[in-house]
């Protein structure tokens, strides 16, 4: 097996190849690294790479295959992860100035899982800071670009996460999606990606961003590798409140069984002007793929779908106000060591010590989206503002769960383009916050109603960017969408092409 | 509804946030831009509408009132800018 071979394989391809003593993990972890150090130079997917510690990791592993040990479910397959999870004892920046040196004192749930799992970690991947963006080009340490088109952005947050994946630096990937950023780079790098149901993952050693949307997701080539990852992902975890106490589903063994009588729902306005010709084109021909194979397809409505950005961009940037508060140069991090008065206009007249070290370690510590994000939401939940804005979101978000209820009691799974466009330029939409925020249109409401939902390449547009089809369902039925986008992988072969290297 | 310059400036204290002068200028704007962008929800009628902060519900999630071990002293220590090998140490909080 050579190193072309390897990198261009699926995870359950290398699991076979493993499983079978075609390859070794000590030889699949060294292709991997020797693809990330000839190519991740015109990527940047990699913040960190753990190269000696995964082939140690991977020689382990080949030792207790040989001896015949038990092995855990993704035994020797590499992993990336995005660089919002803490691992201990190594970097986890948060791609920001404010954590450019910090080590965790302990491993998020996920990372122990994937460990317990055998799975060989190779490096933390790049991200908007704190996780705010739709582009990556929110990183305060290094620029991602997308594999199909180097002059483009990645998509975000989990921009280095879909990029390795879609470069082959990386079989698998775990990110995070808030508001779509999981789903949303998968869609514009050509990679399968999902967003579980909130409270489906734990969420213990999660930077948090928006603690009430937040969620954990596997990043791959398949719908069955996305699977294979989620499996062990997901679960109970006392250490996350919000965690749910629910089996997980064997979702790899279920997936190959399709579904028969699928009750496809479409939203008329997910078709209209706003969308890109090309999207709407491919969008409209997966559906009728859906169609050939046996499934019905109505038109449902979300009335409250247009508002949907601004209660995200309320509660999101609330909940971000309150869990970035904890950036304060004091107990980790960064701390300005400045005294220079003459840099701040605000405040300082009547500011103690400790409240001017705070501001200016903040002020120099952090981006200027993850400010204005804190800003908004200081505002909308500071005195005189809290009712018309923050209380006024979470009632709108009702509305936006119970559309999706009303929905789902008349079909399956909602099918719609990801993104409105294809990836756009590096720097198109830096200047205009609006226009960024704009990105996450049809990704937001699964966030804000807790549901699931994942994205599937399923064509590319005129200058070859890759089409991303969202298909969304209820509450935890991630098998239900699994065993739909694998119906779908099986019919196509959008997710079998790459990048010319 | 659009922000004022000292509306900034009062929220970039509660913020704990130093702004320059030209960061205020463009944070004024911006967050007037975006501000006026999410107005668009008093449009909607929500009176009786009960508010969604949790997207499923789980209530009143407790763990036994067991000592359990928790994060060693030199471990919480070791990252912090300043600190006297016991506690966190600061600026002052009261006096010059």
């Amino acid at each position: 097996m050579d190193n072309a071979g390897i990198v261009n394989a699926t995870a359950t391809e290398l699991l076979e190849w493993l499983g079978s003593g075609e390859c070794t993990s000590v030889e699949v972890t060294q292709a991997y690294l020797d693809r990330i150090a000839e190519h991740d130079g015109q990527i940047g997917s990699f913040l960190s790479l753990r190269n000696d510690a995964a082939l140690e990791q991977a020689a382990e592993i080949d030792k207790r295959r040989k001896n015949g040990e038990p092995l855990g479910s993704l035994a020797g397959v590499p992993v990336a992860v995005k660089d919002l999870l803490c691992t201990r004892g190594e970097l986890t920046t948060c791609a920001s100035k404010m954590l450019s040196g910090f080590r965790p004192p302990y491993d998020a749930t996920v990372v122990e899982k994937l460990q317990a799992a055998d799975a060989v970690l190779i490096g933390k991947t790049n991200l908007d800071e704190f996780a705010m963006g739709g582009s990556t080009e929110n990183s305060a340490l290094q620029v991602t670009r997308n594999p199909w088109d180097t002059a483009r952005a990645p998509g975000g947050s989990s921009g280095g996460a879909a990029a390795c994946v879609a470069a082959s630096m990386a079989p698998l990937s775990v990110g995070t999606d808030t508001g779509g950023s999981i789903r949303q780079p998968a869609g514009l790098c050509g990679v399968t990606g999902m967003k579980p149901t909130y409270g489906r993952v734990s969420r213990f050693g999660l930077v948090a961003f928006a603690s009430s949307l937040d969620q954990i997701g596997p990043l791959a080539h398949t719908a069955e590798d996305a699977a294979r990852l989620l499996e062990v992902l997901a679960g109970h975890d006392p250490r996350d409140a919000t965690s749910l106490e629910r089996a997980v589903p064997s979702y790899s063994q279920q997936i190959g069984k399709p579904l028969e009588g699928l009750r496809i729902g479409i939203v008329p306005e997910q078709f209209d002007s706003g969308v890109a010709q090309d999207v709407t084109s491919a969008v409209r021909e997966a559906v009728r793929v859906y169609e050939s194979l046996g499934a019905k397809v109505s038109e449902i409505a979300l009335p409250h779908s247009k508002y949907s950005v601004a209660t995200y961009y309320v509660i999101s940037s609330c909940e971000a106000s309150s869990n970035l508060a904890r950036y304060d140069g004091v107990h980790y991090g960064y701390r300005s060591e400045s005294s220079d008065p003459t840099r701040d206009t605000t405040g300082d007249e009547g500011d103690n010590a400790l409240v001017s070290m705070y501001r200016r370690t903040r002020a120099e510590g952090l981006g200027s989206e993850v400010k204005r994000r804190i800003m908004l939401g200081t505002y909308a939940l500071s005195a005189g503002y809290y009712d018309a804005y923050y209380l006024k979101a979470l009632k709108v978000r009702r509305l936006i769960r119970n559309d999706f209820d009303k929905a789902f009691e008349h079909v399956d799974v909602i099918a719609g383009p990801i993104t409105a466009a294809t990836a756009f330029r590096l720097g198109e939409k830096v200047d205009d916050p609006l226009a960024m925020y704009l990105v996450d249109l049809f990704t937001v409401s699964a966030n804000l109603s807790g549901i699931c939902g994942l994205s599937v390449p399923c064509g590319f547009d005129r200058d070859d960017l890759p089409i991303g089809l969202q298909l969304q369902a209820p509450p935890l039925e991630e098998e239900r969408l699994l065993r739909a986008a694998h119906m779908f992988q099986m019919a196509t072969d959008w997710h079998q092409r790459r990048p010319s290297p | 509804m659009s922000l004022t310059r000292q509306d900034v400036e009062k929220v970039s204290l509660l913020a704990r946030l130093s702004l320059s002068d030209e960061e205020l200028t463009v944070m004024t704007s911006q967050l007037g831009d975006i501000v006026g962008y999410v107005d668009q929800l008093a449009e909607l009628e929500t009176e009786g509408v009960e508010p969604m902060a949790h997207a499923v519900d789980v209530f009143n999630v407790f763990r036994d009132d067991v000592v359990r071990p928790s994060l060693p002293r030199d471990e919480a220590l070791a990252g912090a800018p300043r600190d006297d090998g016991e506690c966190f140490l600061v600026p002052a909080v009261l006096g010059d």
